[in-house]
């Protein structure tokens, strides 16, 4: 396998601090029945930075992911992207809004072919509608469609594997592929949830370069239970416990915080 | 047991395109000379065959082909689809009665009629999800039926008679007792719905109409408008049904409330699921079968319908996926969580 050569090269250089932040979340709160999954959480995100959220099973950043791409209802709180203020997205906007995101475990459509799992996600950048579809008018469309899917699939190494049925391919390709799914769409914010959740040490590594290799191009908010990982390619980090931040920063210092110590580092890793 | 889809699959992807097209044609022939095996076993006591092979054979695979849209191809589960097939009989009943339209200029119009019916219940309906929208459809099927058997203009129970035969075509006349010639008709429409089918299937709509089934929240967030494509799932299903009635009502002469009972739906949904849910083919054979096999055995008079019951359990235990299913499922990956 072909290690990416630009590692670790783009990461802190290329952080610019524009006026605005591109993505600015305040006091988020999100309640399941009694359950509070959120209390006022604030997130920040510039250009270019990978941030890390992480904390100990159950503690909501899956639910903060879902929030922000309106999978689940938020209670309260305030979104803005580049210093504009926005409604929360209903699922469908959030590629729209530049967003794209990877769910936790995989989430490719296992009967469809990798190549048609990543022209999905291309789907905004198509311009016929369904009747021209329909009747087969669509082709060019069609054919950039695909260049596009393939250069992403090209970008995480499994451009070979087009034609294969998603559901046969074996776990650590897969992530990769979501990965790809989730970019063909050029985001301008990528939402990570625990891409090298479940693999190898290798993939893991893999995993850890790409990531890295990403922030040139996008912004990345990152959940991931590796801590080596989220050491390595983060430039700021949130920690939630119970639905708060409970501490958030540089990676040192977070690293160094008693009350994260005691709540996630030193128990479980 | 052998997996007859992958075979098949196989001898048409090692075809080149001479031997697709013999295939096709191959298989055309075959459907096409269907009305001249009425001597052969194929026969069905009693029931006239060739009028069987009109209805319920025919109509109940170009309904199943348009129900599997629906079903097989998004995931939408529809009890109310015989309300398409309804309208479009009705609209060539009331249209065809009561104005100098003939069979030809009326099927557009209650193919219109019937795929704005499916926006009209769709957009409201497919807001829902899962069981829910299954009952919604259910009760629409049901509210049509009433309301053609409340109207006075639908003519209540007696329904609508008289309704004109197509006009001759191509020097092809339309006498209501040239069974043939409607199967020929029908067997047309069915080659269209399968040109359709299969022409969106490799295509942007087929592959959102599989993301949405496989996994609509997934496929959401990709940017998939999925509200839409459902719409347009429903309103293509209610296309093929609506141009089934229009045919139906043209070839019977009379339509009444009770040709159009949940039954029917049920029927067609059966079709669907017996022959293989997703896979045209499956649907197809799955609607020849169920379609015939009453009238086949039907020298069993009232212990037919249980025979059939019995079929059709056996066979739903012996391939769960129907005779023969979508492509082949791959098994599940472990979903491996992590920490
Ligand atoms: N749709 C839901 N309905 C009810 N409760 C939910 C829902 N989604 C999440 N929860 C609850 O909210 C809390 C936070 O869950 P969440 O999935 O966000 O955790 P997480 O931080 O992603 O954990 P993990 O590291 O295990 O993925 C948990 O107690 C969970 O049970
Ligand atoms: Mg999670």
């Amino acid at each position: 396998m072909r290690l990416l050569p630009e590692l670790g090269l783009v990461c802190l250089e290329s952080i610019h601090m524009s006026e605005h932040n591109l993505l600015s979340i305040k006091s988020l709160s999100v309640s399941f029945g009694g359950l509070k999954a959120l209390t006022n959480v604030d997130l920040d995100l510039n250009q270019n930075e990978v941030v890390g959220l992480i904390g100990p099973n159950g503690a909501g950043k899956t639910t903060f992911f879902n929030a922000l791409s309106g999978l689940v209802d938020v209670s309260s709180g305030t979104l803005e992207i580049n210093g504009k203020s926005h409604k929360w997205p209903k699922p469908y906007e959030l590629i729209d809004l530049g967003i794209a995101r990877t769910l936790q475990g995989v989430g490719l459509f296992p009967e469809l072919t990798v190549l048609e799992n990543v022209m999905i996600g291309a789907n905004k950048t198509a311009k016929s509608g369904l009747i021209a579809s329909a009747l087969g008018l669509s082709g060019s469309d069609e054919l950039r469609l695909k260049q596009r899917s393939m250069i992403a699939l090209e970008r995480v190494y499994t451009a070979s594997l087009a034609d294969e049925k998603a559901g046969s391919l074996p776990y650590p390709v897969t992530k990769r592929i979501a990965i790809a799914r989730a970019l063909v769409s050029e985001p301008r914010i990528l939402l990570l949830d625990e891409p090298a959740g479940g693999l190898g040490a290798q993939d893991i590594e893999w995993m850890n370069s790409l990531i890295q290799n990403l922030a040139s191009q996008c912004s990345v908010i990152l959940v991931e239970h590796h801590m080596d990982v989220v050491m390595s390619v983060c430039d700021r980090l949130y920690v939630l416990n119970f639905g708060e931040v409970i501490a958030s920063g540089d990676v040192e210092s977070v690293r160094r915080d008693p009350a994260v110590v005691e709540a996630y580092l030193g128990v479980s890793h | 047991m052998i997996n007859l889809r992958d075979k098949g699959a196989e001898v048409w992807e090692n075809q080149g395109r001479a031997g697709r097209v013999a295939i096709a044609v191959g298989g055309i022939a075959i459907a096409a000379s269907l009305p001249f095996m009425g001597g052969t076993i194929l026969n069905t006591p009693i029931a006239d065959y060739e009028s069987v092979l009109v209805y319920p054979i025919a109509m109940f695979v170009l309904m199943a082909i348009g129900l599997n849209i629906v079903i097989g191809k998004s995931g939408l589960l529809d009890l109310g689809y015989v309300a398409f097939f309804a309208i479009g009989a009705y609209t060539m009943g009331l249209l065809g009665t009561k104005t100098g339209l003939n069979t030809w200029e009326i099927l557009p119009i209650g193919i219109a009629m019937a795929m704005f019916s499916g926006i009209i219940l769709g957009v409201p309906a497919l807001k829902l999800r899962g069981d829910y929208l299954a009952i919604v459809t259910l009760g629409f099927g049901e509210i049509v039926r009433i309301v053609a058997l409340n109207l006075g203009a639908l003519g209540r129970s007696e329904g609508i008679q008289g309704i004109p035969t197509p006009p001759g075509i191509f020097g092809i006349e339309y006498a209501f007792d040239s069974h043939r010639i409607y199967y020929w008709t029908l067997l047309i429409l069915i080659l269209f719905a399968i040109w359709m089918v299969r022409r969106l299937s490799v295509r942007r709509a087929g592959r959102a109409w599989e993301s949405i089934r496989q996994d609509e929240d997934a496929a959401e967030l990709l940017g998939v408008p999925t509200f839409k494509y459902k719409v347009w799932a429903f309103v293509l299903g209610a296309s093929v049904g609506g141009a089934a009635g229009v045919i139906y009502a043209s070839k019977t002469l009379f339509i009444a409330p009770d040709n159009f009972t949940l039954q029917i739906s049920i029927l067609i949904l059966a079709c669907v699921v017996f022959g293989g849910m997703g896979n045209i083919w499956g649907v197809i054979l799955g609607a020849v079968i169920l379609g015939y096999l009453p009238d086949r055995i039907r020298f069993l008079s009232e212990a037919r319908l249980l025979v059939f019951g019995l079929v059709l359990v056996i066979m739903m235990n012996l391939r769960p996926d129907g005779l023969l299913p979508r492509k082949k499922r791959e098994k599940a990956l472990i979903k491996k969580g992590s920490s």
